[in-house]
Formats: C-alpha cells, structure tokens, sequence
C-alpha cells in the first residue's frame, strides 16, 4: 500500500512542481522513489515530528502541497498539538501520511500500534480522514487529499495487503463502498485492511443464512452520512469493525451519525475497548487477541441477530 | 518616523490595550518593543498597503502571548488604523491576547503555544530556499521559551539546512511565568548551545538600545548558517516599577498605576 501510494506521489509530483515530500527519519527503501527524482523537494526532518510537522505547515503557507510521512503515532499523536494550530488553524495544506495503522506492525509492541490515531485526527477542525483497506482505495485516497486544500490524514497499512478491488474498477473513496452483498439484516462497515476479516464474517454469517452486506469505509471524515443513515435505517444490526479503539474510529463516527434520525438499527462497534495492545504477535494473531478477527465477529453477530 | 519614538508608541499603546482588556504579559510585551521597532522601521521590507506582497520579509512573533507589540507596530506601521487597538480583548473583537492572524493584516502567523511559531518560520524559511526566494524570515522567541525541545529541533535542522536566510531574535528578559529562567530552567550558556548547533550568534549586550539592534541585523550574513541575535533586554523595560518584576507577567495597570506608566512613557524621548 505504501509504496503505490509513494508511486503516486511520483506520478502526482511530475505534473506539480509544488508538492513537497517531508519525512522525520522514516520510509527507509519506500520514499526513495520520490526522492531521488525530486531531491530538491524531498525533506528528512530527522527524528522530530513537532518540527516535521511545523516546518511543513510553514511550507505549506508559502504555497506548497506538502505532505508529511512516518509511522502511525509519530506524525499524528507526537505532533498533535502542531497538527491542531498550525496545520489546521491555518488551514494549511499539509497531509499526513502515516504508514502502520492499527496493528500492522504487530511484534513491534504497543509504540508501535496506531490505535486512537484515527479519533484524535478526527476531533481536529478542517481535518479530513482516510484509511484504505487496499493499495487501490489508498491511491484514490491520495488523489482526493492532494485535490484538496486544507489538512488531510492518510492512515495506511505496512504492505503487501490483498487487494479487495480489480485494478481500475470506477469506486469513490468519499462514500461508503459495496463489497459484499446477500442481504440487508445485517450490514457490517469496515475501515482499512481489516475489511479482509469483515469479508471472511460475511462468508460464514452467509452460510448460516443471515443475509448480510459489507461495505468499506475508507473516509471516515467526512463520513458518507447520507448512505450510513440510510443504511442504519434497512438493517436489523449495523456492525462497525476497525484495528483502533470504539472511541472516535470509525465505529465513533458510524454512532454519531445515525444519532441524528429517530429510528435506526442497533450499532455493534468492533475495536479495542478502552485498552492497549500488551501482547507481541502477528497482526492476525493480535486480530484474534482483541476478538477482531472474522470467526469472532460473526459469531457475536449470530448471537446478536439470533437473540440469544 | 525614528525607530525609539515606534517603540515609545508601541509602549503607550500597549499599556492601554492591557489595561482595557485586563490582560497579562505587559512586562514581556515591554521588553520586545524595541526589538520589533527597529525590525519593522528599519530593517525587515513590510508592505502596509500590501501585507502580502511576495517579497516581504516574514516576521513571526513566536512568543505569542505578547502579540499587542505586534498589533500596536502594525497600526503605526499603517496596515491598519490605531483606533481599533481600543478593541483589544473586546467581545467580537479581532484582537487576541495570543497573536491571531485570522483577522489581522500582516500578521504572518498565528501562535501562542511556545516553541511552535519558530518552527513554522523554519519551514517558511527552507521555502525561500527551494523556491530561491530573496525575503528573509524572523521569528521573535523568548528565552523561556527556549525551554521547549521543538526549538531545538529547528536549531539542528535549519543548520543542517543551511538555512541563512533565516533569523531567530531571542527576547532574553531573564524571566519567565514562574521566576527568573536560570531558577526555573536554566539555559545558560545560551549563546554556546546556539553555536553548538552550528548557528551564527551575534551577542547584543542591551537588547533595548536601538543603536545596538540595528548594528546587530546589518551584520552581514554567514553564507550557510541561520543566525541567532540574543538581545539582553529588561522585563517591563521603560516603566520604571514595571522592570525586572514578575508580577507585570501577570498584573494589567490600573488606576494610578495605569497614569504613571502612561506619565513615565510620555515624559521620555
């Protein structure tokens, strides 16, 4: 995912000469494709994310596009209040884009594991937020923050994911996605790679005959609220699943949204509840440990649906 | 206009607008005025009529909390009328404590939690450099702020940068919000930690004299290195029982007060 989204950046960099990459010491044999072809607008901070993230708001109220790289909490949490005045307040064009989110780099440990980036990047004004489940949706992700004018937050996987869509299949990243479709009792939402599991429930909710949809949610600010609300309105139960905390995420937005309309199907939030990572393992295996992986979701949803 | 009568008026105006808004930091806001006369009167290319004009210099006041010396200069400057200064901290009003550049032509930069502004200004500085822009870019810092470990992240990285077109004037007053900074959190030697860094420090033994600041920008540049001015000044400088008291971090004159500092400001020059 990161390195089609470098790819990109290449792509994007050849037709605009006022885009800036910027990174604070990390992407060691991913950014190298940008710059060695734009070295005079390629930056390493070093290892200061404040100053990252100050010097390209700077930048970027002198007319640049620039956009910031690093790992997870680095570019987002370390940074936050740096992000909030001068990135956001000044409206300036910065988007950030952050590599890990969730549990990608599992056996890092806990430093390492993006879970609130999501909520925190979400609560800041003028703050847009895209978390792709595929290379395919992250690219199209990119496009949308670099057409628009003010602050962005690309929160991608490691690499190497499985892509969900077909090359050059026509999607819009800014709603909300069809992926899976037998039915409408139950419609699970799902933002980034863990969109994989959400396909995996569907398959054995399926064969217990629970008509279900999935769909992938790969903008979370703004969220797709018309198409949420309607479907808060078909289904019997609505399920949100993201590798981040239920506070904030997506399953934060999903609730917000349908909030706001009389009747609505009740919400089942799939995420960490009010705690940290404090185990080692594999991004699956820690999918399974914090009760996120496909066999755990349907069977909450069977026991949900089923009442019992 | 001379730069000191600027300063004189930068000082009679903050005096009010503290006082009417009932608001703090006039000791600090004292101790930068003579080094903001002399940077906009004499030194940085400011377009009142065209705050934004390209080849401006950019001058961010990263010690935000004393934006009225920035708001009051602007006004004598002619970006804007002094009769708004009288709104300072009213509701509705454009004027924060913290400087904003929302509403307020040529403000460069809005700040107020320390140590961020200077940082912005490096990034706006490495702009000139790419874009092989000629302006120069100030940023105003307090000593206290220094505290903060982002400044010296922009310490190494506009050395490494190379970044000479980039000028940090550090407001050492001496004090910040809880007492006298080598008490609080001593930074000394400064001016070694600077040089360790690999910037140009031009020394000025009193930042309040106006002779002395002038001296200190038209030094010629060092081809490769950012330069830091640390300017020696006085908190409160100017209003005699205002100077060297912390309390004037805190307290906004008032009644007699408020007339004899006005008196002592006007009776000067």
């Amino acid at each position: 995912m990161r390195d089609h989204v470098i790819a990109e950046l290449v792509e994007l960099g050849k037709i605009d000469d006022s885009i800036i990459l910027a990174t604070a010491d990390l992407g060691f044999n991913v950014v190298e494709k940008y710059s060695s072809q734009f070295p005079n607008r390629y930056i390493n901070t070093g290892i200061a994310e404040q100053s990252l993230t100050s010097i390209a708001a700077g930048l970027a109220l002198e007319g640049n596009k620039v956009f910031t790289y690093s790992i997870g909490n680095f570019p987002t949490l370390r940074c936050i209040e740096q992000l909030r005045n001068l990135v956001c307040y000044h409206n300036a064009n910065v988007k950030v884009l952050a590599v890990g989110g969730g549990f990608a780099y599992g056996t890092l440990g806990m430093t390492h594991h993006a879970t609130e980036d999501i909520a925190m990047m979400r609560a800041l004004p003028k703050m847009d937020v895209y978390v792709p489940a595929d290379a395919i949706e992250a690219v199209l992700c990119l496009r949308e923050l670099y057409k628009k004018e003010g602050p962005g937050y690309l929160r991608m996987a490691r690499g190497k994911e499985p892509y969900i869509h077909k090359q050059n299949e026509s999607i819009d990243v800014t709603k909300v996605i069809p992926i899976k479709e037998s039915g409408e009792d139950v419609i699970i939402l799902a933002a980034g790679t863990i969109l994989s599991e959400a396909v995996r429930a569907f398959d054995i909710l399926v064969s217990q005959n629970i008509k279900c949809s999935v769909y992938s949610v790969p903008c979370i600010k703004p969220l797709d609220e018309q198409n949420v609300r309607s479907l808060a309105r078909k289904a019997k139960l609505l399920v949100t699943i993201e590798e981040h905390t239920v506070i904030g995420g997506l399953g934060g937005a999903v609730a917000e949204a349908i909030s706001g309309i009389s009747s609505h199907a009740s919400l089942l939030r799939f995420g960490l509840n009010n705690e940290f990572t404090s185990i080692v393992g594999s991004q699956n295996y820690l999918r399974s440990v914090y009760h996120l992986d496909a066999n755990e979701v349907a069977e909450r949803v069977i026991r949900m649906i089923k009442g019992a | 206009m001379k730069s000191e009568e600027l300063a004189r008026k930068i000082r009679i105006h903050a005096i009010k607008m503290v006082s009417h808004a009932h608001a703090s930091h006039i000791g600090g806001i004292l101790s930068c005025a003579d080094i903001i006369a002399v940077l906009y009167n004499n030194i940085a290319k400011v377009y009142p009529n065209d705050p934004k004009n390209e080849n401006r210099d950019r001058i961010i006041l990263s010690k935000g909390h004393n934006g009225v010396a920035i708001y009051a200069v602007l006004a004598e400057m002619g970006f804007y009328s002094t009769d708004v200064l009288d709104t300072y901290g009213d509701n509705g009003g454009i004027f924060s404590s913290h400087i904003s550049h929302k509403l307020v032509p040529g403000v460069e930069l809005s700040t107020g939690s320390l140590g961020q502004g200077v940082c912005a200004a490096c990034g706006m500085a490495l702009n000139g450099k790419i874009r092989n822009k000629d302006y120069h870019v100030y940023a105003i810092v307090g000593d206290g702020e220094c505290n903060e470990g982002s400044v010296w992240e922009i310490a190494m990285f506009s050395a490494q940068y190379k970044l000479d077109n980039f000028t940090v004037i550090i407001d050492r007053n001496k004090m910040q919000a809880m007492g006298n900074c080598n008490e609080v959190m001593d930074m000394e030697p400064l001016d070694k930690k600077w040089e360790s860094f690999g910037w140009n420090v031009i020394m000025v033994a009193d930042g309040n004299n106006h002779h002395a600041l002038k001296e200190a920008f038209n030094k010629p540049i060092v081809e490769g290195k950012p330069t830091v001015i640390i300017a020696n000044t006085v908190k409160g400088k100017g209003v005699s029982f205002m100077e060297n008291s912390l309390l004037w971090h805190y307290r906004d004159p008032q009644g007699g007060d408020l007339k004899n500092a006005l008196a002592e400001l006007e009776e000067n020059l």
